[in-house]
């Protein structure tokens, strides 16, 4: 054996290449129902556009919460690129699974490291998903093209790009770190379901967070929205597509996406911490 | 009949049992679940605060809305309960060859796939819908007549059998996919439509949307004609509403079973 074939030359790279093949076969063996899967997400933001047009029919508003009908068309669109980036099926669920059936246990002795391979596992996924998802996302946003106010300038483009980015990273790691939660519950699926009543309500995937300026808190001047704003819920849907319509500008966008990174850091340190801490009282018994 | 239905309640009462056993985990379902409506309902009162009307000059109101929620839930929670849960394993089943065991029992495949299973904790919604709708109904300018008091349960049935229809077709999808993990996904998704009043389909999307999902995939039946019957006077349109409701309801009863009788012919086992 030639000393090359010893050491390949970015053996790092080489083992994530090789994850990101498998899960691409893995995703790519199902087709029909993954195919079937990806076109059905379009279906609940029709029913929007329609509830949204019949309230507008009904009031004589021009806007709510300074979303006219078209911003608001456009804003649940946006979403559901956002949510392509940052909603994790199955992951939180997966990982307490393989820590209650003892699957988890090979991780432990191969030389991989988990988050990596779900990482890696989870860029594969969203690969393939974008790769289907672009022919009914992109006639979608051609027939809807009239909702949109025009392209915006490359600075927010670019911001609209990181937001994604990271929220892609804040959708992994908060899910990864709950699905660690396994290693302390036996039965984790209410928590998640619960999470995911959070997540849906806050992330403004349901209506534009800006509608919660005026439902108060209790606290004076404090309203519901002031608080969520603080939360990680709105980076994976509501702050990208408040972004790209031009909703959140200038200092509060560079503010905001600093606590988006922040959050990001915060839940992959968390992660780490489930991982290492979990892992020290996990015991597997048998073959 | 009376043999399925002593083994139906049979299949309940394990089901009740095995709910009873892990109590605090049904308590936290029954929570979860009604964390999702509560949402949901908080969701519908602040679109209340921005609008007067769901669509100009339809009726639908705040009360009148609200009793076509609670018509929703109580329609979905029987779905959710009853055949649901069933439904979902047959995706495992299918891949795994677990079918096979279901199809050498003497009894109708269509029924243990689709009725093995009751989920007692999605019951919760149901009951807070029951409530929703006196809450609702208190509040409206009128009170029913008594003829709807006698055609309300019987559209609420109408609209579970076109549910279960769905769910029995998407079952034969699963049979002739192999896999179906997105069954309960496009439940949801379709039954999505079924959310809010026919009206707000309206305009040149609308319009054919609205005709397809009332008499091709009449899922707009499910809820609209009940609601539409104890929260808005009962006169000229929506007496031919009630017709078509149980029509359809015979309809997809038929043809999800003739659907299910292809797919499992097309079956081919996937175990050894």
């Amino acid at each position: 054996m030639s000393r090359a074939d010893a050491t390949p030359p970015f053996p790092g790279l080489r083992a994530w290449w090789t994850m990101l093949v498998i899960c691409l076969e893995e995703r790519l063996a199902y087709r029909g129902d993954f195919i079937l899967g990806t076109a059905m997400r379009f279906l609940p933001i029709v029913t929007q556009v329609f509830l949204w047009t019949a309230v507008f029919a009904a009031t004589t508003r021009s806007d709510i919460a300074g979303y006219s009908r078209t911003d608001i068309v456009a804003y649940y669109l946006l979403t559901m690129v956002t949510r392509a980036f940052s909603s994790m099926p199955g992951l939180a669920g997966g990982i307490a699974r393989s820590v209650r059936d003892g699957s988890i246990k090979k991780y432990l002795v191969q030389p991989v490291d988990y988050v990596s391979f779900l990482l890696a596992a989870r860029i594969a996924h969203k690969l393939v998903y974008y790769l289907v998802a672009i022919i009914p996302f992109a006639a979608v946003f051609f027939v809807c093209r009239g909702y949109f106010p025009p392209v915006p300038d490359a600075a927010t483009i670019g911001a609209f790009t990181l937001s994604l980015v990271l929220s892609f990273l804040l959708g992994f790691f908060m899910e990864a770190t709950l699905g660690m939660l396994g290693f302390w519950f036996l039965e984790v699926s209410s928590i998640i379901f619960a999470y995911m009543l959070v997540q849906y309500l806050l992330s403004g995937h349901m209506f534009p967070l800006d509608m919660l300026a005026g439902v108060p808190t209790g606290l004076a001047g404090v309203s519901v929205a002031d608080v969520v704003r603080w939360l990680p819920f709105e980076y994976t849907a509501y702050f990208p597509a408040a972004v790209w319509l031009g909703k959140i500008r200038g200092a509060e966008l560079a503010r905001s996406l600093a606590i988006e990174a922040a959050w990001v850091v915060a839940m992959a340190v968390a992660c780490r911490i489930a991982w290492w801490r979990g892992t020290r009282r996990y015991s597997a018994f048998g073959g | 009949m009376a043999r399925y239905f002593s083994i139906f309640l049979t299949f309940a009462r394990a089901c009740l049992v095995r709910d009873m056993t892990f109590r605090a985990n049904f308590v936290l379902e029954c929570l979860t679940s009604l964390g999702w409506m509560s949402m949901n309902l908080a969701f519908y009162l602040l679109v209340f605060q921005f609008t007067p009307e769901i669509g100009k000059g339809t009726g639908w109101t705040r009360e009148p809305f609200f009793a076509f929620v609670a018509t929703g839930l109580i329609i979905n929670s029987i779905v959710q309960a009853l055949f649901m849960p069933s439904a979902e394993e047959l995706t495992e089943m299918v891949r795994t060859g677990g079918l096979d065991g279901v199809l050498v029992q003497p009894l109708d495949a269509q029924f243990l796939l689709s009725m093995h299973r009751v989920d007692f904790s999605s019951f919760a919604n149901g009951f807070v819908g029951i409530g929703l709708l006196g809450w609702a109904l208190a509040r409206m300018d009128h009170a029913p007549p008594t003829v709807v008091w006698l055609l309300y349960p019987l559209l609420i049935l109408c609209g579970v059998a076109i549910l279960y229809s769905l769910v029995i077709m998407l079952a034969a999808a699963t049979i002739l996919l192999g896999r179906n993990q997105s069954l309960y996904d496009f439940w949801f998704y379709l039954t999505n439509f079924s959310r809010y009043p026919a009206e707000i389909y309206a305009g040149p999307w609308g319009g054919p949307l609205r005709a397809l999902c009332t008499f091709v995939i009449p899922i707009l039946l499910v809820v609209n004609v009940p609601a539409r019957v104890i929260a808005q006077p009962l006169e000229g349109q929506a007496w031919g509403l009630v017709w078509l409701a149980v029509t359809a309801a015979v309809a997809s009863l038929v043809v999800s079973r003739l659907v299910f009788q292809a797919a499992l012919a097309k079956y081919r086992s996937a175990s050894s």
